[in-house]
């Protein structure tokens, strides 16, 4: 079974289509590469996939479970009229009620569960400033935490718990003698690396990268690609938004091109970038081949 | 001459006073304000804009008089205590300036930082307090320093609904024939203006470890 099943997933922006029914899946432990010219969708898909933005119409499951359904989006309002009582508490019940009607029929809650199956590193790091790269990795999984029923109880365990795995995972990445810089007292490729680890602390079913070498020197990609590749040599599910064809080509298990918000052409990776059966694809890697 | 000294600092004693409580209120009451005046609900935030723009708009002294005899007018409720009054029109006052400047600084604030918080699953009230309130108090510092040193200053305002602060009581000397008395109430406020601009930059470098 896919651990990733998208359908019809369809998202405006007032009057322009920015992504016209977009269906594809993925298995567990394969990772996708994303490619296609600058507005052709590729971020919007991605803010989609961890909720940032709220698709217009579609699906998306992860291993099997719906956690976005268009067509079932009212089903799980918050309960509104079954309350028991009317005291004052009806106007943050309210409140909760129209952000749902805004978000798709999700409640805040909703969303922030199904957040957790994704990951998502962004194309500027968004690393917060004032911690250190360790307490950058670490903070979400601490909060998390305080929601676990045995925290009080195993307060120290858990932690230790986490702070280890934090730790280990800026080692993997290659920063564990940068834990306690800053996020400006590291390169662009740093900081793009521990927004990685960032992203894997809290264990996503799906990690998605959007153009993780664009914001970076030429100099500085191959560290951040070697990450990525190291990567998916330990089958970690990945989609990656990239302009790296090469890197593309060799890492990715599957190629999706996508134009004007459609997908044109989705397919195993060697056979999309050597062999495209689509003329808009071919038309697109010639492009780049030249430059 | 230790007898005018006396006064004085007795007299300051009444400025501080005004000036730390006011402080104390009106730091909270202004992110009370700024969270009415970005609210999406927008009666609330139209409601909140033109209070703003009212207490912004007119002069403190004015708000002072208005504090100390509307009660009394409207309700024939008199108000007694000057420095209640004082208080109350201080603390409006300041906690209108004090949210446009937390507004400021919430709005300037990169979107990137909330969706980064929101992607890991952090509540907003997380992202609130861990992820942004320490870059908005780093960026607010200077702007909220100048109000600070200002409202200093302006606490010798309240003598004009009789709260007996450094200058009042100074110039009851000049009825006897003195005027060194009220022209040396400016070193009061140049010593704790000079002590708070040591404070604030300490403030400042305690938050130098990172950029925002
Ligand atoms: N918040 C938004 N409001 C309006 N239009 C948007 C918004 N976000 C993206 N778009 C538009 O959607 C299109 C696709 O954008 P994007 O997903 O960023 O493309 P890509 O990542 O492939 O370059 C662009 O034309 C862009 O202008
Ligand atoms: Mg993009």
């Amino acid at each position: 079974m896919a651990i990733l099943e998208v359908n019809n997933l369809g998202k405006s922006f007032g009057a322009t289509e920015v992504l016209k029914d977009i269906s594809f899946s993925l298995e567990k432990g394969e990772s996708l590469a994303i490619i296609g010219s600058s507005g052709s969708g590729k971020t919007t898909l991605l803010r989609c996939l961890n909720f940032l933005e709220t698709p217009n119409c579609g699906s998306i499951r992860v291993n099997g479970e719906v956690i976005f359904d268009s067509a079932r989006a009212f089903d799980n309002l918050p309960p509104m009229v079954r309350r028991k009582s009317w005291g004052p508490g009806i106007v943050l019940d309210l409140n909760r009620f129209f952000a749902a009607l805004l978000n798709g029929g999700m409640s805040p809650e909703a969303i922030r569960r199904n957040r957790l199956h994704f990951g998502l590193v962004f194309q500027s790091f968004n690393l917060f400033p004032q911690y250190t790269a360790f307490q950058n990795v670490v903070l979400a999984s601490e909060l998390l935490a305080k929601e676990r029923p045995d925290y009080k109880a195993n307060k120290k365990a858990i932690l230790d718990d986490i702070h280890e795995k934090g730790r280990a995972l800026l080692a993997s990445v290659g920063l564990a003698a940068k834990a306690d810089n800053y996020p400006h007292q590291l390169s662009g490729g740093q900081q793009q690396r521990v927004a990685s680890a960032r992203a894997l602390a809290l264990n996503p079913d799906i990690l998605c990268f959007d153009e993780p070498t664009s914001a970076l020197d030429p100099e500085l990609t191959g560290e951040v690609l070697n990450v990525i590749r190291s990567l998916a040599a330990r089958n970690t599910t990945m989609i990656i938004v990239t302009h790296e064809m090469q890197f593309a080509r060799q890492v990715a298990d599957n190629v999706m091109f996508m134009d004007s918000g459609v997908v044109i052409e989705y397919g195993r990776a060697a056979d999309v970038i050597d062999n495209p059966s689509q003329e808009r694809t071919k038309r697109f890697l010639e492009n780049y081949t030249n430059n | 001459m230790l007898e005018i000294i006396k006064t004085l600092i007795n007299g300051f004693g009444e400025n501080l006073r005004i000036f730390v409580l006011t402080l104390l209120m009106a730091i909270p009451l202004g992110l009370i304000i700024t969270f009415g005046s970005m609210t999406k609900f927008r009666p609330i935030r139209w409601l909140t804009r033109v209070f703003v723009w009212i207490i912004r708009g007119t002069p403190l002294m004015l708000q002072l008089f208005v504090v100390l005899y509307a009660p009394g007018l409207l309700f024939n409720m008199p108000m007694r205590n000057r420095i209640v009054a004082t208080l109350v029109a201080f603390v409006i006052n300041y906690a209108a300036y004090f949210s446009e400047i937390y507004r400021g600084g919430i709005e300037s604030i990169p979107k990137g930082q909330y969706e980064a918080g929101q992607v890991l699953g952090m509540t907003r009230r997380q992202i609130f307090f861990k992820v942004v309130l320490l870059q908005v108090i780093k960026r607010i510092t200077p702007s909220m320093g100048n109000e600070v040193i200002t409202l200093v200053k302006d606490t010798a305002l309240s003598r004009v609904i009789g709260v007996a602060e450094i200058i009042m009581v100074a110039e009851r000397y000049t009825k006897q024939g003195l005027i060194g008395p009220l022209f040396s109430t400016g070193l009061y406020f140049l010593l704790f203006n000079g002590l708070l601009t040591l404070l604030l930059g300490w403030i400042e470098r305690r938050m130098d470890y990172f950029r925002a």
